[in-house]
């Protein structure tokens, strides 16, 4: 309680007291003023209930027990003499020095205790009668929390409100409601009772409802919930159905009859064809309504799927396990692939047909180990999306927009350390979606759309990927600026006519969103590209689709996890180099005389297109000489077709990727390593990297 | 059904009536702490006063006992009339005392509180009243 409010009682008490005065006074001369009773009671009243609020809980106590004696005087039972107005009087000092806080001394206790035996005293029965004082100001009445740590239970509940509910401001949907948000309710609305609309009083409430519901509440916290209409309703909680398992069913005569194998299995079933149903038979014979039998049966249901899935839970129950011990196993689960690699191609050396099905049986056993392995360090996407549900409602408030948020797919699986990176890229987008995208609500109102924006959150399984989508309902990208932005940095053409695709490939090139001109005209793209290295790091991709007045999706398609690889595997020297089998396109021979033919500029022609191709032997400086006959491997990189030259290509490798150590983290264009199965290291190519580096040196020759 | 209070907290209005300053302060700052529209009444008949002004009162807090008009009487006028018959009425008394509670209950109130008590709990039962 503040200070502000214990001030104001404080004064009200003052004012009271001194009303009390002159209210004993009056009383003094006219004893049997029933108004001037009322008022005087109503003073102790006030200072005690007010008094137990705010915390002056001495004067609550105190004040209780006069409160009592003048009940007694109100009604009837007590005769106001000047004694009692003599001691009240003192009490009311009593009272006034406890509200001015002065520090109590031993006199002033056994004052206080005097004034209270002594209005004891009055009252018929003596000392004894008021035998309230021990119950008043009880401290933190309800409250009570029960541990709700029990095993689920399934009650049975029947609700039958008093027909004038409504009359008293009830609401029993309310209380369903409330009901339903204990546990897993199953509600059936009994209509019987339900009379002919000729006798119906449309303010009675004739429904009764037949609830089951599954808690680990107790019983007490279900009766809570009926609190203020319990005592007129008729209500029965009863367990059906305990944490434990079940006793043992007796089998049917039937089955019973069928294991003895006295009759055929198609004889039961004909003879039970022609049996009806008890819940029939007992409705045709009158003795129950059909809603009852139909009520019985969902009672049945319901104990039933909760018997399966207590199962359930038990039988796949988890234990915990600290990720660096999965790290270390998925570690040893690649040193095996990679040893299993070297078995299999030594097998094949050999060629002992003994030997070869010995390494196809530890290959396949590998493989499956090595699923399992990854399938544990996997996590529902979801934990990540509640994380946004705080920056959305934040961000909304503060910039006056109304925005919801909503996500599906929160079950889907993916690994941990993706989950862990993909935090930061995904701020991003929501960000600014919210920022830039959904429009002010008075100006969604005026295009035709609700005043709340939303931001949609998906994620889906894809073959080896998973597809994460940002969607928003806001205004979309901004054509024209882009369009402007991207001929002013000599993109395009001026008048280039770009499809919808095209123009949002172009926001999430390096150096065009980070201008910080389109950032504010073109309304979006804050860090676009800040996003898209983010992806491209967890060896993702990034789309965006957006429609003007519609709105944008951003979908982001990364790699289940980012412990193996596909790649292809190719040589230059001694050396190996991976790069990811999904940017790959094709390969082509490149000779001498070809490269000759571009006089320098590194570009081959495939079918009639110009590729530009890199020399991995130039960007890695190894040394020797390249063979006759290289190869370029043709990659999909950001959107445009590269080829590297290398100069053998080895083949297709499933590989556990290993981090560089700290010396070698920086190195530009290498994001990893691998292991191969003679035991060489063979380095993974970041091939956006890479390009991005020729383009700059590109650059650096020509200016 | 009464289908008053069906607006959410937002838009939902509560008359409370108490003669004591301190508790319609603290009542009133707890409620429009948790997002309600308050009226005050200082006793039962500027409540009826009040509420006659307000159609759009969805629920009442009243103490019990009060000058000129007390909160049993209050209860039954409202139950009695016609514009607010079927808003929930919560009492507010000290008195545990059984006739008390059931006299109240008799003159239709919804539902109780029993001083003292604290914030949050004035703020669970007028969320669970009003459903």
């Amino acid at each position: 309680m503040t200070d502000r409010h214990r001030e104001i009682y404080r004064d009200e008490a003052y004012e009271i007291l001194a009303e009390l005065e002159s209210s004993l006074l009056t009383l003094e001369k006219a004893p049997d003023d029933a108004e001037t009773i009322d008022r005087v009671f109503r003073a102790m009243h006030t200072i005690k209930g007010s008094g137990a609020m705010f915390g002056f809980d001495d004067i609550a106590t105190f004040t209780h027990e006069v409160e009592t004696v003048f009940d007694m005087v109100r009604r009837r039972e007590l005769a106001v003499t000047a004694e009692l107005i003599d001691l009240t009087l003192k009490a009311r000092d009593r009272i006034k020095a406890m509200l001015d806080g002065d520090a109590e001394t031993d006199s002033d206790r056994a004052d206080a205790a005097a004034i209270i035996a002594s209005l004891r005293g009055l009252c018929p029965g003596g000392a004894n009668a008021p035998a309230l004082a021990a119950e008043a100001p009880a401290k933190d009445r309800g409250g009570r929390k029960e541990p709700d740590d029990d095993a689920a239970r399934t009650y049975r509940i029947r609700f039958r409100p008093p027909k004038d509910i409504f009359l008293r401001g009830g609401n029993p949907v309310a209380l369903l409601n409330e009901l339903r948000g204990i546990g897993e309710c199953t509600v059936v609305a009994e209509t019987d009772a339900i009379p002919l609309l000729e006798d119906l009083n449309p303010e009675h409430c004739y429904t009764y409802w037949d609830l089951l519901l599954n808690t680990r509440r107790k019983s007490d916290a279900i009766k809570d919930v009926f609190i203020f209409v319990e005592e007129d309703s008729e209500l029965s909680i009863d367990v059906i159905d305990y944490g434990e398992a079940g006793p043992d069913e007796y089998k049917n005569l039937g089955d019973i009859l069928l294991e003895r194998g006295d009759i055929s299995p198609e004889g039961l079933r004909k003879v039970l064809a022609r049996q009806k149903r008890l819940g029939e038979m007992l409705v045709e014979a009158g003795l129950v309504s059909e809603n009852k039998v139909k009520t019985a049966l969902l009672e049945q249901q319901h104990v039933k799927e909760r018997r399966e899935k207590r199962q359930a839970a038990e039988t796949t129950g988890s234990i915990r396990v600290a990720s660096e011990k999965l790290d270390l196993l998925v570690n040893l689960v690649g040193e095996l692939v990679t040893v299993q690699a070297r078995f299999g191609q030594m097998a094949e050396r050999k060629n002992d047909a003994e030997m070869l099905a010995f390494a196809e049986e530890v290959e396949r056993l590998t493989w499956e180990l090595r699923d399992n392995a990854m399938s544990i360090r996997m996590l529902p996407i979801g934990t990540t999306f509640s994380r946004f549900r705080r920056l959305v409602r934040d961000l909304s408030a503060e910039l006056g927009k109304d925005i919801e948020l909503s996500a599906e797919g929160a079950e889907t699986e993916i690994d941990k350390t993706v989950i862990d990176k993909l935090f930061d890229p995904l701020v991003h987008l929501i960000r600014n979606s919210i920022d830039h995208g959904i429009e002010m609500p008075d100006v969604r109102e005026a295009r035709g759309k609700s005043r709340r924006g939303r931001v949609h959150l998906s994620a889906a399984h894809a073959g080896a990927n998973v597809l994460i989508r940002v969607r928003d309902d806001g205004a979309g990208l901004d054509r024209e600026a882009i369009h402007a932005r991207a001929v002013a940095a000599g993109l395009i053409a001026p008048g280039a006519e770009l499809t919808d695709k095209e123009l949002s490939a172009l926001i999430v090139l390096p150096g065009f969103s980070t201008a910080e001109a389109v950032t504010s005209v073109s309304g979006r793209g804050v860090g676009m590209d800040v996003v898209r290295r983010g992806i491209e790091a967890l060896r993702g991709s990034m789309e965006i689709d957006s429609r003007p007045g519609d709105g944008t999706t951003v979908t982001v398609r990364l790699p289940l996890t980012l412990a193996i690889i596909d790649g292809l595997l190719m040589s230059v020297g001694s050396g190996f180099f991976v790069l990811p089998l999904h940017a790959v396109e094709e390969c082509i021979e490149l000779t001498r005389a070809d490269a000759a033919k571009s006089h320098g500029r590194d570009i081959a022609v495939v079918r009639g297109h110009a590729v530009p191709y890199i020399r991995l032997r130039e960007r890695f400086g190894i040394a020797g000489e390249p063979p006759d006959i290289e190869q370029i491997v043709i990659a999909d990189v950001e959107g445009t077709r590269v080829g590297f030259v290398v100069d053998r290509v080895v083949g297709e490798l499933q590989t556990v990727i290993k981090s560089l150590g700290r010396v070698y983290r920086d190195v530009d264009g290498v994001s990893g390593s691998t292991i191969l199965g003679d035991g060489t290291v063979a380095l993974i190519l970041d091939a956006p990297r890479i390009v991005r580096g020729a383009e700059r040196d590109e650059r650096d020759s020509l200016q | 059904m009464p289908v008053e209070g069906g607006d959410g907290p937002m838009s939902s209005q509560i008359l409370i009536v108490d003669d004591s300053a301190s508790i319609r302060q603290m009542v009133s700052f707890t409620l429009k702490g948790a997002g309600y529209d308050v009226i005050e009444a200082v006793d039962g008949r500027d409540a009826l006063e009040k509420l006659s002004g307000a159609p759009g009162v969805c629920m009442i807090v009243t103490d019990l006992s009060m000058p000129n008009l007390d909160g049993i009487a209050l209860i039954r006028a409202v139950r009695g009339g016609n514009s607010h018959k079927f808003i929930p009425i919560v009492m507010l008394t000290t008195e545990s005392l059984e006739s008390k509670k059931q006299e109240g209950k008799a003159a239709g109130a919804t539902g109780w509180i029993v001083k003292p008590f604290r914030p949050e709990q004035l703020v669970a039962v007028v969320k669970k009243v009003l459903g």
